[in-house]
């Protein structure tokens, strides 16, 4: 398409929003724009913001749904802290999302919205309306579209219906944000003509959803409401096929993948919670790979059916959030007594209790580490942003089935709904998971479940049907090598030493963890999970200043990475943010005894680069050094 | 390749069998073992299932694969391993703490699900492993440690909730009476589908004599009837005593005194309406039916329909598993990067 206006101005990266009502389909706007941004080449990051009700009061702040993506011609880690422009299709998404914007940034709102009605709704006071207020219009770029009329007009000869028509507003709002970036229109006509005309057989609405979107990018072009547009290029990217993925959808892949790589099959056992569904939701469509899935009747049956499986011999494998975890834990114990692969995802949510189920935090791991009766060790891994989650999860079946212990993913709702750029691995290139069980033996005149052949000290995996091996497993004490119920004191408290150490010896095959930056220095940020991407800009941001500071993130908690003491020792400070009340730097502080510095803010997003970078220089620059 | 001729030996392990001396599970156990021979399946593909209790040690002492689990939770074990093997022959063994308190969800869903497995709810009416307090099958009014001034609790009805979740088989049994516990162990395990036995089981130690009514030879006759599809209910120690149904009620009538046996209500184990019925017959009032009370045929197993499912979708897929994994990775929209 051609336009009349001057060159768009180069931009290196730029954080676009889109708010609205959750009926306003500001998901589908703000991942087509992400689409589209991967096609042209961009790196991208995305952050999807759900209100917790499913369906608010129109028009009220907490139906407010948004969606921001930052895209950049550079390596990019974190989906932004300031939005570059907000486009909001009602007061309310205007209220809630207008601090976000940066000073000077472009605010787009469908006039047509901020009614007197429109803005009572959301809170405003009587006869207010921000977009006449000085403070406002000084501070934004403030441009005033009718987006719900020009919609309604664009679309006028339609025979569909006025509800059909008005849903197309995110599409026109949508082009009229292409226009402002230089974005090509194609691949979301692609994407609407595959989705209604293909795929529900409804053309006349991919039509009309198309016509939107044009009208929107033309009203751009002619109505000069800007001096200038922008364009972000393409980023330099390593040669090969990409796609769009959320951590969700990578957990799913990774771990239908793990199953084949293992040449096993998976099965699957939850129950629905925020934000964990969708990974259901995923495997459930996979059963073509021999997947099973299970919708239990609660977490507890969920895990204790996953066990089952695993005893049967698939890859057993549970997904939930923080308050599901808190269920399994009995169940948890007894895989650990009974010592069977079990892998369970955990997407972390903002807690104590149901507390805000659409909101990040990374508070589990206190849960995942000792929340269960008993000395009960697992594994704990922690995939750091959506495209490891795939790996992450093929992780965890290796280091379930190597061990025979449970794994627990500790994911986040930030990373499980963000989404990236993903290179799409080759399988072949994915290292296959050995898995042995032992062979029938019809002359076994007893086997020993607890016998431990390998120096990793996992027992051996015998699964029913097989002759000679019937044995019982159970959740009392187990004596050494014959797995008979005992009561023993001194057999009692080796079993825990070893059960302890099974664990500790994982390390011997986990990566040590690597530090970004100088390797040794002033000043190492240790992060964990899905906090990376921010960690990452703000160390980078410091490095640019000249500061002495590094990275180490880990994605392996229990056990840490043989390598991670040593890691400590070569910096003289250490810091650990979190987005919880400090419960990493809790362990570091115990394990080490290293004096680490905890930052902490759990305000139910990522953390904020800006935030870090203040905190980070304020730590370095104050005072003594810590020896 | 033939099928082994198991003895009941086959079936023992050398772990102590550490119930207390007296105690109705013994009993079961002897019956079970004796009945595995019976079935016609491999030893090496029965897994024994339990929760935590008394009658949960049950798998220990049974040389099949088993699991002693978590307390209420055997059943959602059982449901993940026969998901993962269909072909595994599943006993779960618990007791009514197990079953019907901690873990009366699952059993509602397990049932409901028609898993393809057999449980056998070993009923003391007891807490016996905890040391005797009341558990949710004992009387209301009952005087336990827990429960000093009576329980205020109103006890389940084991059998009108597996009518309820649906059950397809549903059948009652007595420790002692080996020969009837035979007969229905080995019809609940040929079952395909949820199949449900509940066992009338002493506890010598916190609930001695609970069940007496029902298994000692002075009352017994009087206090069950034994069903038997397409025969009337006829009870009695002089077998003159009958069922008889009014207005959907059931009713204790004397043959002879202008009733015949044909007036008798006849045992139809395909109705579940008449399997309700049973549920309500309840001592004193009335004898309490023992046997296969009900029998659903041709209701698909979940693991079966889970199966089918994927089964189907195998059929469907394009390529071997490893192209359209590899195709599954790619998704709907990928872009590509030249060098
Ligand atoms: C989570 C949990 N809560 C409580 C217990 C304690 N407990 C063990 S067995 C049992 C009740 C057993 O009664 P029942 O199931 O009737 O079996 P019985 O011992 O009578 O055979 C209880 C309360 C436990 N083991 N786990
Ligand atoms: S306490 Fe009762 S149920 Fe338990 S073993 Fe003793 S007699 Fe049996």
């Amino acid at each position: 398409m051609s336009d009349t206006h001057a060159e768009p101005t180069r931009l290196a990266e730029a954080v676009v929003r889109f708010c609205g009502d959750s009926g306003d389909g500001m998901q589908l706007a703000g991942g087509q724009f992400a689409d589209t941004s991967a096609i042209y080449g961009n790196d991208f990051a995305t952050f999807p913001d759900f209100p917790a009700e499913i369906r608010a009061p129109r028009g009220t702040t907490f139906g407010v749904s948004g969606f921001q993506i930052h895209f950049s011609d550079h390596d990019i880690f974190t989906p932004g802290d300031a939005v570059q422009t907000l486009v909001a299709m009602n007061p309310a998404g205007f209220k809630t999302n207008i601090d976000d914007v940066e000073s000077g940034g472009t605010v787009i709102v469908d006039e047509d919205e901020f009614t007197s009605t429109g803005l009572t709704k959301c809170g405003y006071p009587k006869d207010y309306n921000p977009l006449d207020d000085d403070a406002v219009i000084q501070k934004y770029r403030i441009i005033k579209v009718p987006i719900s009329r020009l919609t309604r007009e664009s679309l006028a000869t339609s025979d569909l219906g006025a509800k059909a028509i008005d849903r197309c507003r995110n599409m026109y709002a949508l082009g009229i944000v292409y226009w402002l970036y230089d974005r090509p229109l194609e691949p979301t006509i692609r994407f609407l003509e595959r989705t209604f005309s293909e795929r529900k057989k409804q053309p006349e609405i991919a039509d009309l959803n198309i016509r939107a979107l044009k009208a929107g990018y033309y009203f751009g072009e002619t109505a000069e409401l800007w001096q200038q547009r922008h364009r972000v290029v393409a980023a330099p990217q390593q040669a090969g096929t990409y796609r769009r993925i959320s951590g969700n959808e990578a957990v799913v892949l990774g771990f239908v993948t793990a199953a084949h790589k293992a040449g096993k099959s998976l099965t699957y056992a939850s129950y629905p919670i925020t934000p964990a569904s969708d990974i259901i939701h995923g495997l459930s469509r996979l059963k073509q790979f021999g997947v099973r899935t299970f919708q239990a009747e609660d977490e507890i049956a969920a895990v204790c059916a996953a066990i089952g499986a695993s005893f049967a011999g698939d890859i057993g494998v549970t997904g939930t959030s923080g308050p599901g975890l808190a269920l399994k834990g009995e169940a948890l114990g007894l895989a650990v007594m009974m010592e069977l692969p079990l892998v369970v995802v955990d997407v972390q949510r903002a807690g104590p209790s149901t507390g805000m189920p659409t909101k990040t935090e990374q508070a589990d791991l206190f849960q995942a580490m000792y929340g269960r009766s008993g000395e009960s060790p697992c594994i704990v891994l922690a995939p750091c942003t959506p495209s490891d989650c795939f790996t992450m999860a093929i992780e965890a079946v290796r280091l379930a089935t190597a061990h025979m212990c449970p794994v627990i993913l500790l994911s986040d709702a930030y990373i499980a709904n963000g989404a990236e750029p993903w290179r799409v691995p080759d399988l072949g290139d994915i290292p296959s998971i050995d898995v042995q069980h032992p062979a029938a033996d019809e002359n076994a005149n007893e086997f020993h479940p607890y016998d431990r052949i390998n120096e990793n000290l996992a027992r051996p995996w015998a699964i029913p049907g097989t002759p000679g091996l019937e044995h019982r497993l159970g959740g009392l004490e187990k004596q050494a090598v014959t797995g008979s119920v005992s009561y023993d004191p001194d057999n009692h408290d080796a079993m825990l030493k070893l059960r302890a150490d099974k664990v500790q010896r994982a390390a011997k095959s986990i990566p040590p963890v690597e530090v970004y930056g100088d390797q040794s220095g002033e000043m190492l940020v240790l992060g964990w999970g899905g906090t990376y991407g921010s960690l990452r800009t703000a160390v980078d941001q410091l490095r640019a200043c000249g500061a002495s500071v590094s990275l180490a993130h880990l994605r392996y908690l229990h056990p840490f990475p043989s390598n991670l003491g040593d890691v400590l020792k070569r910096f003289e400070r250490v810091v650990v943010p979190e987005i919880n009340l400090g419960q990493l730097s809790r362990v570091i502080r115990a394990e080490f005894l290293f004096d680490a510095v905890p930052i902490n803010s759990a305000r139910g997003r990522p953390l904020g680069v800006e935030m870090l970078v203040e905190e980070i220089a304020a730590i370095m620059n104050s005072g003594e050094v810590l020896a | 390749m033939p099928l082994p001729t198991y003895t009941p030996k086959d079936f023992a392990t050398d772990q102590d069998v550490r119930w207390c001396p007296g105690c109705g599970d013994y009993a079961v156990l002897t019956a079970v073992r004796k009945a595995l021979p019976k079935l016609g399946h491999r030893r090496e593909d029965y897994v024994f299932v339990s929760g935590i209790g008394c009658a949960a040690r049950f798998p220990y002492y049974m040389n099949t694969y088993g699991l002693h689990t978590i307390h209420g939770r055997s059943l959602a074990v059982a449901t993940g391993i026969k998901l993962a093997n269909p072909e595994l022959q599943i006993c779960v063994v618990s007791g009514d703490g197990d079953l019907f308190s901690i873990g009366g969800n699952h059993t509602i869903h397990a049932m409901r699900r028609n898993v393809d497995l057999t449980v056998l709810l070993l009923n003391n009416r007891i807490y016996g492993l905890t040391k005797g307090q009341y558990s949710p099958t004992s009387e209301q009014g009952k005087v336990t440690k827990s429960s000093p001034m009576g329980s205020p609790d109103f006890p389940v009805n084991p059998i009108a909730l597996a009518v309820a979740s649906g059950c397809t088989l549903i059948a009652r049994t007595i420790d002692v009476d080996m020969k009837h516990f035979d007969a229905v162990y080995v019809r609940a395990m040929e079952h395909k589908g949820t199949s449900f036995v509940e066992v009338y089981q002493d506890c010598n130690i916190f609930n001695h004599k609970a069940w007496f009514y029902a298994s000692q030879k002075e009352s017994k006759f009087d206090a069950t009837v034994v069903v038997e599809h397409g025969k009337p209910l006829i009870f009695g120690k002089d077998r003159d005593k009958g069922i008889r149904l009014r207005n959907g009620s059931p009713e204790v009538v004397t043959i002879g005194h202008g009733v015949s046996e044909a007036d008798l209500l006849v045992h139809d184990e395909t109705d579940r309406t008449l399997a309700f019925v049973y549920s309500q017959m309840a001592h004193p009032e009335f004898p309490e039916p023992i046997g296969v009370l009900y029998a659903e045929t041709g209701k698909p197993t979940y693991d079966e329909l889970v199966h089918e499912q994927i089964h189907a979708a195998r059929e469907q897929r394009k390529g071997t598993e490893a192209e359209a994994l590899q195709q599954l990775l790619h998704g709907a929209e990928t872009w590509t990067v030249e060098q």
